[in-house]
């Protein structure tokens, strides 16, 4: 019989060669998957793996692409990050974004026609202020009044779509858009565009932030004494709070920086590649994130990665869905898969197979 | 050769130094591009265009190469998407939802070649973007006359999804004819914020049942309000197909959405080369609205008014919104004898009078 | 404003069956956490249930097989889950997220044929003349048969929970893995068979609205039922009366608010739309503010991996 073993430490070599291993099982299962679907299966995952970073015809397109797409995905998932580490569930990010992109976008248009320097930074500063806001609702439900805060962060979800299709179809209608749902055009008003700041590069600012957002995270986790109190909290509470975290606080700070980060996430893509407020403006960021947090094993340097093998699926899969009429879920069922198994390889860098059955741990099977 | 144009241009546009490896291949078929917001199958809103675009298919054969991208947000996705079908060597693209308007814009100033269609949208910032919509509110003005007609509560139940100018513009063609037909018919409108839930949108329908409605309208895609008005014993519309298996006994007509013409003739000038951008809006002329059986419920001399309705329409006698009509406050909007413009219709944002309670905004 | 015209009754009997695939799932996820395990895939196996109990019940005509299907593919994808997180010690939140995205890939690969298909219709119960009695004919006997299947589950479960062996061992393994271990008990067996009863009920909800609340197959026709499920567990306090009295809240609110739109209430529609949400959430606030922490609290393991020291 097989058991596991936990090593004492990581295994060095496995924490590299699992997402590699994951990738290539992925693309055989997910080409006989495409096989079965009568697709030939080599050309589908050329498609997915390959022609959006090397091929002529879409890579110098598709590659930017790729950090245009998992800009957002890594800026929340760095800030959800610090509070999975402490054992802090928010799983209401996607609302943050809304609300984030909702202040920005309600500064924008109040200023409207502005050219102020002033608007973009006042923007960045609304948009952080909008998550960190909509987050500060279960953080204060949470410490004042002992509210679980995955049911506040996810229902307020909820609310947050609601108030966007308001937003989208009332108060923040473009007055000038004949009657259409939908707010201005902010790619159209210079003073609140997000555009790229190198042309042909898909880098803005929002990548520019995620950016800093990892740098932010990696100090703050590895030298800062709030990364030790954030890694206490997360595996030993009791333990913590004799060390002197105050769970409280440490609850406001974690929610609240994840819901910044998801604020300017919501920001810098209204302001950007969205261009304006419609009612579906939230495309999934907020719960896509999530799993990327994880992907990335919570840790910065893993996120920007996880975050890019994400995106390179689903630009890589648009493009198998148009050139192979591949239907849209068979590729979110290969994402799927290969999110399986990147989670199942993991055991393999943190425990050992053994042969045999150790007495004391015979479900450990 | 122009696909070849297309992409030098485009990559040109883009300032990539893309070296295109394929040579023009004289006889290679038109590539036409689609993009949905919902998938194929939601036999309502997206499952209507995909139809119209396997008509086409069938009817060009090997000259055109149709292909779409399903479930696509409006917004970056469906920019980048249609990015890259241009790339791709598409030559025309149908973008089948309101929502991709700034996208579509964007997109096709960078490639001026390629042709776009944009559905139900407003925007024309490019020489190839073209806009087109259909006359929905005439097959409204239809079924509300029917409603009217068949009442007996005189309640009317109207399940709609999000209070945009083609929601409001059909609850208010409905509205309209199901007054001329009976003038104590009232309309109860429930908003449930989103294009298809089906629980939430059985349980509106349960509601408006309760409430005393004995016919239900809905501008939502699933079939669980005729379901619902089947197993209470009350009469429904089916929406954007026909919908008669799904309650046979409710199940009085559908408005069908057939973009297949429109398709066809657009995708014929590409072929052609006449192609140019337009901005057209049909309807039951065209043969771009039409209806679903009707129902043997609904008696012989209701049949004849309302084919007489619609005949009137089709041959552009009759325009549904035909003054004397005022807004809900009272206040006139249309004389006499004068018909909404389109630009007003298009941006309709009120109800006309008559009509209880508010639009949310 | 016309309150007087919402029948109290007939609003009772509809949020029951508005309520009933959300508590379906809702109890299958309690016991799932009172396990320790946190699964984040209800939604995919909620879809996953709808699209296998449809296609059944299109297949062999019987709206029953199609709820056994349901029930065992919601089981069967849950075993993924189980896999990876019992015995691969994969990370619980990540896999119940990849879950729900397989799952809705899943179910609307293998419902590509079933797009608008009639299935078979499920009939209510017939209670005869005892439909007809008032107030309590429509709420008590004027349903079909999951409805009351649903309340008795959760009758079920929370004997099981509370007065038998295994259902103290269930607890006992979530409250604190490394003591039931300690005494002996098999804690990943015992997970990886509560995973599997939360899919069953996850899969039997989602067949509730594919077969009996809509019916019809549409991918993603769940839309977010699934999310709702896992809030009210956490709604219920871990508690399954508490489920029960949270789903209804939760659907009759729901159901409330459509009602009143169509009377014609005067309060602005999208208010109304975000009220079930804001309503669930403050009321949760009152109980969590009013009573002894200690209740609340949710199963000590949740979340956690278990890995029996060798």
């Amino acid at each position: 019989m097989l058991r596991l073993e936990k090593r004492p430490n990581p295994s060095k070599f496995w924490n590299y060669a699992t997402p590699v291993t994951a990738v290539l099982l992925t693309m055989v299962a997910g080409g006989i998957l495409f096989m079965l679907l009568g697709k030939n299966p080599f050309e589908a995952i050329k498609l997915i793996f390959w022609d959006p970073l090397f091929s002529e015809q879409f890579a110098s397109y598709s590659r930017p692409q790729l950090l245009v797409k998992a800009g957002p995905l890594i800026l929340i998932a760095v800030g959800l990050s610090i509070g999975f580490r402490a054992g802090i569930w928010n799983i209401g990010a996607e609302g943050q974004y809304i609300i984030g992109a909702l202040c920005a976008a309600g500064v924008a248009l109040a200023f409207y026609p502005s050219e102020s320097w002033l608007v973009f930074p006042l923007m960045i500063v609304a948009g952080a202020f909008g998550g960190w806001l909509w987050a500060m609702i279960p953080a204060i439900l949470k410490t004042r009044f002992n509210t679980n805060e995955i049911l506040v962060s996810l229902l307020l979800v909820y609310v947050a779509e609601k108030l966007l299709a308001a937003a989208a179809t009332g108060f923040m209608r473009n007055p000038d858009g004949a009657g259409f749902p939908g707010s201005r055009n902010l790619n159209q008003y210079p003073a609140a565009a997000n555009h790229e700041l190198f042309a042909n590069t898909g880098l803005h600012w929002g990548g520019v932030a995620a950016f800093i957002a990892v740098l932010f995270t990696y100090i703050l986790l590895q030298r800062h004494i709030l990364g030790y109190h954030v890694q206490l909290a997360g595996q030993a509470p009791r333990a913590a709070r004799f060390a002197g975290v105050a769970p409280a606080r440490l609850v406001v700070l974690c929610l609240g920086l994840s819901g910044a980060f998801a604020g300017l996430a919501g920001m810098f893509e209204v302001a950007g590649p969205a261009r304006q407020i419609t009612i579906d403006f939230n495309a999934g960021y907020g719960f896509t994130a999530i799993i990327v947090a994880f992907l990335g094993r919570l840790h910065p340097v893993g996120i920007v990665l996880a975050g890019l093998l994400l995106a390179l699926t689903y630009i890589g899969g648009e493009l198998a869905q148009f050139m192979l009429n591949l239907p849209a879920a068979a590729i979110q069922v290969f994402q799927g898969m290969l999110l399986f198994f990147l989670l199942a390889l993991d055991v393999l860098s943190n425990y050992r197979i053994r042969l045999g059955v150790s007495p004391r741990a015979s479900e450990a099977v | 050769m122009k696909r070849r144009e297309l992409l030098a241009t485009s990559a040109a546009a883009l300032g990539l130094a893309a070296t295109l490896g394929s040579t023009a291949r004289a006889q290679s078929p038109l590539r036409v591009g689609f993009i949905y917001l919902g998938p194929p199958g939601d036999f309502g809103w997206t499952y209507a265009h995909d139809q119209a675009r396997l008509t086409a298919q069938e009817h060009f054969g090997d000259t055109v190469e149709t292909f779409f991208v399903e479930n696509v947000p409006e917004g970056p996705d469906s920019e980048r998407i249609m990015t890259q079908m241009a790339l791709s060597g598409a030559d025309m693209i149908f973008a089948t939802s309101f929502g991709y308007g700034p996208s579509v814009n964007a997109v096709a100033q960078r490639f001026p070649d390629v042709a776009f269609e944009h559905a139900t949208g407003y925007l024309q910032e490019a020489p190839n973007v073209s806009l087109y919509n259909s006359r929905f509110y005439q097959g409204r003005a239809v079924i509300g006359h029917i409603a009217g007609r068949m009442t007996e509560t005189n309640k009317v139940g109207y399940i709609a999804s999000f209070p945009i100018p083609e929601v409001i513009r059909g609850i208010n063609a409905a509205y309209i004819h199901a007054k001329k037909a009976n003038p104590d018919v009232e309309f109860s409108i429930v908003w449930v914020y989103s294009w298809f839930d089906p629980a939430q949108e059985a349980a509106a329908a349960e509601a408006l049942i309760e409430q005393g409605c004995d016919i239900m309208m809905q501008h939502t895609d699933s079939t669980a309000p005729l379901t619902v008005a089947q197993d209470a014993g009350v009469l429904g519309f089916g929406q954007a197909s026909d919908m008669t298996q799904f309650a046979p006994d409710a199940h009085l007509t559908a408005i069908i959405d057939n973009w297949a013409p429109y398709y066809m003739h657009r995708i014929q000038e590409k072929l052609d080369g006449t192609w140019e951008a337009g901005n057209v809006w049909q309807g039951l002329p065209e043969g771009e609205v039409e209806f679903a059986p009707f129902s043997d419920k609904i008696p012989a001399d209701v049949q004849e008014e309302t084919n007489a309705l619609i005949e009137s329409m089709r041959n552009r006698e009759y325009h549904p919104f035909t003054g004397p009509l005022n807004r809900q406050d009272g206040t006139p909007w249309l004389a006499e004898g004068e018909t909404a413009d389109d630009g007003t219709l298009l941006g309709m944002n009120f109800y006309v009078e008559g009509i209880s309670g508010e639009i949310p905004s | 404003m016309d309150f007087s015209s919402i029948n109290p009754v007939t609003l009772i009997a509809m949020l029951m069956v508005a309520a009933t695939p959300i508590l379906l799932a809702a109890i299958g996820e309690l016991v799932v956490e009172k396990a320790g395990v946190l699964n984040l895939g209800v939604e995919g196996m909620m879809i996953t249930g709808a699209v296998s109990g449809f296609a059944v019940a299109v297949n062999t005509g019987s709206p029953l097989f199609g709820m056994l299907a349901a029930i065992l593919a919601g089981a069967a994808v849950s075993f993924i889950f189980a896999v990876l997180t019992q015995i691969l010690m994969a990370n619980q939140v990540a896999s119940g997220l990849a879950l729900t995205l397989f799952g809705l890939g899943f179910s609307a690969l293998m419902g590509q044929s079933y797009t608008g298909i009639v299935p078979p219709r499920t009939p209510k119960l017939d209670f005869g003349p005892l439909s007809d009695l008032p107030v309590v004919g429509r709420i008590i006997f004027g349903h079909d048969i999951l409805v009351y299947v649903s309340i008795l589950l959760v009758a079920a479960v929370w004997y099981w929970l509370n007065y038998t062996r295994s259902g103290r061992i269930l607890r006992a393994v979530g409250e604190n893995h490394d003591s039931a271990h300690a005494l002996g008990y098999q804690v990943k067996k015992v997970r990886i068979l509560a995973i599997m009863f939360g899919g069953a009920c996850a899969g039997l909800g989602g067949a509730y609205l594919s077969l009996v609340r809509v019916p019809q197959w549409t991918e993603g026709m769940t839309a977010g039922a699934g999310w709702i499920a896992l809030a009210l567990v956490v709604f219920a306090s871990w508690k399954p009366w508490r489920a029960l009295l949270g789903a209804y809240l939760f659907g009759g609110i729901t159901v409330l608010q459509l009602n009143l739109q169509a009377a014609g209430v005067r309060i602005p529609a999208e208010y109304l739309a975000m009220s079930p949400y804001i309503i669930t959430i403050l009321v949760l606030v009152v109980m969590s503010s009013n009573r002894g922490r200690r209740s609340l609290s949710a199963p000590g393991s949740l979340g956690r991996s278990f890995h029996a020291a060798g």
